[in-house]
């Protein structure tokens, strides 16, 4: 067993990857606008399935579908911010819950309508690659969105920190009124950065697909320990996402090694309920906010 | 009020009354219709095989109907009602209320033991048969209603079946297989089914060397991969569903597990032909006890053709479902009646072997069809053949793997 220990902490690594790279999305809209967004994991859902028909229609690589995909699904989020949460919701978190509920369910039924429950997965010629590290094999697609959530968690908070759409984002989530007094608009600002995270959604889909699969029910295998990654990182800390990504994989891939992988779900609950114990802001969270 | 009536609209009339006055008689001269009930999961997460089943009931329906339908009910047609079970055994339940005012002499469905199990139960205050295409936990048969008609074989005769053709497989190889490796999801269906394997695997002289248990859904199988690596298990013998099973296959592949066999026991990939199309390398050669058509039979060659021009994929759910309305027709038949207590006692006595199944005549024992039986399947390029039992086969089984000879 304890020649498992170094491959079952690299494929945690790889398998965190994934859950901080979904939770970034999350932790935009969760974390700095308070929208609670049941429909995450139905865009996510959406975004593979788009991903799944350029390839399968259109023969495109799911990481080149990239550029197309990101933008359609950050009009897609700003248009639902814009066009549904906002004037539905009336400013009303609890409606918020509601309609991005209903959004979920009416998401989730058309997809089994149009698409049905079959499992697809894509065929590309890399499919079975991996990359040798320390004698652990890890697969090329693990490695590829391990590499990209590195690189994104950073470049989401340099865009946040140092651009003006970013400090409109800020300045609305800490004051919705001062922030109108001063001259944004929080209605554009509240669907940009809906946008953004739904477009940050995407960009995991794409880079999810290669090494899994999709059907209209995917999006919940993955949507629940996204909340749990928001929440244990620190709400809205695009950087303590990564870190608690990383670290409930790791955490999830020991706990299955020698608890049984049953009970490997349990670790990640575990964890997230004795480090909330000690620090309730999150790892990477600011206290008092 | 005045009424005024010109010479056209006397036309009108005169031709509507002589329509209906004539209508019996057309409808006599194309046959009455028996309605038969098809309870699917046409929505929710079985709604794939739901779907499937609906269509394979219909290309049997269509099939009797172009024949000439039921001939001891002057050629009445076949005409089924489909309703939706929602994947929810509430609505299973419900559902055959839907059935029972719609007129129905029997049904089949209903794609999961959950939902068969409450429909049956549902409709044994109607005393309406249903012929179950597929509903593999034991507890069906185990409840003695007069109306539960199994026709496809349960987990038990599956489960003892494939062991017998695995002992057989292995004996035929020289016995190269002397250890195993159990895979299994963690509800009753992969749970149950590892306690047999690791009770009857040794009997063979089979050593169960790992055994590990999975969540559905399960995100990751890296860990298993590499256990199953570490064990250096000559086989291994999954029981989960497709999306895990997916993933299981290329884990394996990505960590470089070498295995004589994958030798699934109704597996719910190792039988899905888009399964096997968009995994084709690691589809390759891995075998599977379950349902299956014979695939020699001239209707069953007919049922590939109609199910390819419909655009659809030909797995055994289409299979089992046009089988059990056979069943149903060959019972009206014999019962020349639409009355739902013939109909449950033609079904008990039923004889039938003109299914497309490769099954013996058909007896129904405590509503379980002792002659019902499934086959090896296995996959072999883009297809999946049946290797064995020798007689149904369209191709030589190939046991262990030749990478792994």
């Amino acid at each position: 067993m304890s020649s498992l220990i170094l491959p079952a902490v690299l494929s945690g690594l790889m398998m965190g990857a994934v859950y901080a790279l979904i939770a970034l999305g999350l932790t935009l809209i969760y974390g700095v606008l308070h929208i609670i967004n049941f429909a995450h994991g139905s865009l996510l859902m959406l975004a593979l399935f788009a991903a799944y028909f350029l390839h399968y229609q259109l023969g495109i690589d799911p990481y080149l579908a990239i550029p197309i995909v990101l933008p359609v699904f950050f009009a897609l989020g700003y248009a639902l911010q814009r066009g549904l949460i906002s004037p539905m919701s009336s400013g009303s978190e609890q409606n918020v819950l509601l309609i991005t509920l209903a959004l979920s369910m009416i998401i989730d039924n058309l997809a089994l309508y149009f698409w049905t429950s079959n499992t697809r997965t894509v065929d590309i010629p890399y499919a079975y690659d991996t990359v040798e590290i320390l004698g652990a094999y890890l697969p090329l697609g693990r490695v590829i969105a391990f590499v990209a959530a590195l690189a994104a968690a950073p470049l989401l908070w340099l865009f946040m920190s140092r651009t003006r759409i970013g400090s409109a984002i800020r300045a609305v989530a800490i004051e919705k009124r001062g922030a109108e007094l001063v001259g944004i608009d929080v209605n554009h600002t509240y669907a940009v950065c809906f946008g953004i995270g739904t477009a940050c959604v995407a960009l995991a889909a794409c880079l999810l697909l290669p090494t899994f699969y999709v059907t209209p029910q995917v999006g919940y295998t993955f949507v629940l320990v996204a909340f749990t990654t928001v929440v244990l990182g620190g709400m809205g800390s695009l950087l303590g996402a990564l870190v608690a990504g990383l670290l409930l994989g790791v955490i999830e891939s020991l706990c299955g090694l020698f608890l049984g992988e049953s009970l490997g779900q349990i670790g990640i609950f575990l964890a997230f309920i004795l480090i909330l114990l000690f620090k309730p802001s999150g790892l990477l969270g600011k206290v008092g906010r | 009020m005045n009424f005024r009536i010109d010479r056209r609209d006397l036309l009108k009339a005169s031709g509507a009354m002589a329509m209906t006055l004539a209508a019996p008689s057309i409808l006599r001269a194309q046959g009455a219709t028996v309605k038969v009930g098809v309870l699917e999961p046409l929505t929710g997460n079985l709604a794939y095989n739901g779907t499937q089943s609906a269509a394979g009931a219909k290309f049997a329906a269509d099939k009797i109907n172009a024949a000439g339908g039921i001939k001891s009910m002057n050629g009445a047609m076949i005409e089924l009602v489909v309703v939706d079970a929602q994947s929810r055994p509430e609505v299973a339940a419900s559902s055959v209320d839907t059935l029972a005012q719609a007129g129905v002499v029997a049904f089949t469905g209903a794609t999961a033991s959950s939902l068969g199990l409450a429909s049956s139960q549902a409709a044994a205050k109607y005393d309406l048969a249903q012929v179950f295409s597929i509903g593999t936990a034991e507890t069906v048969v185990e409840r003695g209603l007069p109306n539960v008609f199994r026709f496809t074989p349960g987990v038990n005769k599956c489960t003892s079946v494939a062991l017998e053709n695995l002992k057989l497989l292995n004996q035929g190889a020289g016995n190269v297989v002397k250890t195993a490796a159990i895979v299994h999801e963690d509800g009753p269906f992969g749970s149950n089914m590892a306690k047999i394997l690791a009770t009857e695997l040794p009997k063979q002289g089979i050593e169960v060397v790992e055994t590990i248990s999975h969540p559905t859904p399960h995100r990751d199988f890296s860990n298993i991969a590499l256990r199953v690596k570490a064990s250096k298990a000559d086989i291994l013998i999954p029981s989960n569903y497709l999306n895990e099973y997916t993933l299981m296959a290329r884990s394996l592949r990505q960590q470089r597990v070498e295995l004589k066999a994958i030798y699934s026991i109704l597996g719910g990939a190792a039988s899905n032909i888009k399964f096997v199309r968009e995994n084709q390398e690691v589809a390759q050669y891995v075998m599977d006890c379950n349902h299956w058509y014979d695939p020699n039979k001239d209707e069953s060659k007919a049922l590939a053709e109609t199910t390819a021009a419909a655009g659809l994929d030909l797995t055994y759910d289409v299979m089992v479902s046009y089988a059990t309305i056979q069943v149903i027709a060959d019972a009206l038949e014999r019962s020349g009646s639409d009355d739902r207590k013939k109909m449950l006692e033609a079904l008990a006595a039923s004889t039938f072997d003109g299914s497309i199944m490769p099954y013996g005549p058909t007896k129904f024992v405590n509503g379980d069809n002792v002659n019902s039986r499934p086959v090896n399947t296995q996959i072999r390029g883009e297809k999946i053949e049946v290797v064995f039992p020798k007689e149904f086969a369209s191709a030589e089984p190939v046991f262990p793997i030749p990478a792994a000879q």
